[in-house]
């Protein structure tokens, strides 16, 4: 059981009125002279799982460092269940997991390790676990089927292995809010199921998911809602109907799904 | 002569036994530091603050203020000025440190040049193990202490920013304020330092220790014990072959630790040139039962 989450201090909002878990209102985010964030909009509901896409340099990483607060947007407003992200950062809100190429997978950590970092927010000062977070910490090591691997350093997983540690992690940390940057590259198709499934059962205990990826063909099956992006939130849907073919010429110039078959 | 008499004939001269305190010292607190230095991949910017305080330690003798406030504030300083040409010109992140380390540390042999007694500060150049005095000794264990102390109790947070600074900033820490408090400490780990090995060597008790544990493991925590272990073993060794082979103290400490790495480099069971060699073979070649 999820245990952190079900625990968690957003119900699931089937209740009307309740503020939107992700609520970007027309940010605009530049780097120098580069803009990568143009008047972006998005609302998601609690409980959904929504598929982010867009090309390289479309700004789908940026949108997640700016949900996160790490990026301030020099136009519009960015809200976590109706707080700040300065607010969802101090409840530990908001769980990460990174690209693969931001991450040092040589770096000496274990596996528990890693998922024990989920729960320093909540720590006392020197960030000693107590009772209560190594059990946290196996009990979301076992949700996502990691247990037997905890003791390995982390670059010594496969690619699937890796995202659900990183998502154990989230777990651990209690989060509500998941953002997953591209998890599924390079990774296999029953990794990717596996993790798929994982996220549907974390939607359905109320967690709401952002998930940026390039798999076309999978989206349908995996997200309840989908976004394309191009520096602006060109359009926000059912999969199906994002996917088709004319929508797709607009964020990626081309014919994907045709070209990839 | 004995091996025990070997080792006890120098400790009886106090000078050498104050040389050993402040190295063994000077050795355990940088090495502790290089494990994230390494990590993080601030081998450059390790040298660049060890050469940056040298004008703060100048002007904090000049006006008889302690030598750690003159390195911090040239510490940040350099940072700070590294990040302003790298953030604000096309110059390259390299080529800016290599700007401003090396600018700070000519204005500071400038000032040693111009200041009058200047036997004392040429020894913070290039070391003076043999020549550290009480006050000196007693100024490296307050610092060492408090770096130290620092250090090992914010180990986790300071591992978390190396490791993912995002996920930090995420549950409500601070990554800047953590590479600030880490830069700080290289700063005044830098005066710990200079007191045994002196400016130029600094950046080698910086990186090497750390460098040579990361090829020996693969948990942070025993990296921790392993570096300083391996470093204080190194300071030591190097100290007696100064006093017998009478060579440069500082030098001789870097140079064993630079051995040092370079026999785990070549025979570390897992990390090490001959170790991945023989697991190859292994695996070419499956054992026969
Ligand atoms: N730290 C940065 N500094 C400068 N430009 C950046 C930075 N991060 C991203 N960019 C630029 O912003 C744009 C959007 O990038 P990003 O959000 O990473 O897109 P995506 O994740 O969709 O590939 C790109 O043009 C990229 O080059
Ligand atoms: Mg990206």
């Amino acid at each position: 059981m999820l245990r952190t989450m079900s625990t968690h201090p957003f119900p699931a909002a089937s209740a009307s009125g309740a503020a939107p878990a992700v609520d970007v209102a027309d940010v605009t985010v530049h780097y120098g002279d580069v803009l990568a964030l143009n008047n972006a909009s998005l609302s998601l509901e609690s409980g959904r799982i929504c598929g982010l896409i867009g090309m390289n340099g479309s700004g789908k990483s940026t949108l997640f460092k700016t949900i996160m607060g790490i990026v301030r947007p020099d136009r519009g407003r960015v809200r976590v269940h109706g707080g700040s992200p300065a607010e969802a950062r101090r409840r530990g809100v908001v769980g990460y997991v990174p690209q693969s190429e931001g991450v040092d997978w040589d770096f000496p950590v274990s596996v528990r390790d890693v998922v024990m970092m989920g729960r320093y927010g909540g720590m006392g000062l020197t960030r000693r676990p107590k009772a209560a977070d190594h059990e946290a910490v196996y009990a979301a090591l076992e949700r996502v089927e990691l247990t037997k691997f905890a003791d390995r350093q982390i670059g010594q997983l496969s690619g699937g292995q890796k995202k659900r540690a990183f998502v154990a992690r989230g777990i651990a940390q209690g989060a509500s809010v998941l953002l997953l940057d591209e998890p599924f590259a390079g990774v296999d198709k029953r990794s990717e199921a596996t993790m798929s499934r994982l996220l549907r059962e974390l939607a359905d205990d109320g967690a709401t998911i952002l998930i940026s990826t390039h798999d076309l063909h999978a989206l349908p099956e995996l997200a309840d809602e989908a976004v394309l992006l191009l520096h602006r939130v060109l359009m926000h849907g059912d999969p199906s109907e994002v996917l088709q073919a004319e929508n797709l010429a607009l964020a990626f110039g081309l014919d994907v799904l045709g070209g990839k078959a | 002569m004995d091996l025990l008499e070997l080792v006890a004939e120098p400790l009886s001269y106090e000078f050498m036994t104050r040389a050993l305190a402040t190295a063994v010292v000077a050795a355990i607190v940088c090495a502790v530091l290089s494990c994230w230095l390494v990590l993080i991949g601030w081998s450059l910017m390790g040298d660049a603050v060890s050469h940056a305080v040298l004008p703060g330690v100048v002007l904090a003798y000049i006006l008889g203020a302690p030598f750690a406030l003159g390195a911090v504030v040239f510490g940040f300083l350099a940072v700070a000025l590294i990040g302003a040409v790298r953030g604000t010109s096309r110059v390259k992140e390299d080529a800016a440190i290599g700007i401003v380390f090396t600018t700070l540390f000519a204005l500071g042999l400038v000032l040693i040049s111009v200041t009058p007694s200047q036997t004392d500060l040429n020894h913070i150049i290039f070391g003076n193990l043999l020549g550290v005095s009480w006050e000196d000794l007693w100024q490296v264990l307050i610092l060492g202490a408090v770096t130290f102390a620092i250090l090992v109790l914010k180990r986790r947070d300071f591992t978390l920013y190396a490791f993912d600074p995002t996920h930090a900033h995420a549950i409500g820490l601070s990554p800047r304020l953590l590479g600030a408090t880490l830069l700080g400490l290289l700063a005044l780990t830098a005066v710990v330092a200079l007191q045994a090995v002196g400016v130029v060597l600094v950046v080698a008790m910086l990186i090497i220790p750390g460098a040579t544990a990361y090829l020996l493991t693969d948990r942070f925590s025993r990296m921790l014990v392993i570096a300083p272990s391996v470093s204080a073993a190194c300071a030591i060794v190097g100290i007696y072959v100064s006093y017998y082979a009478d060579t440069a103290s500082g030098a001789m400490i870097v140079l064993v630790q630079g051995i040092a790495f370079t026999l785990v480099y070549l025979l570390a069971p897992r990390q090490g040139l001959l170790g991945k060699r023989l697991a190859a073979a292994r695996r070419r070649r499956p054992v026969q039962v």
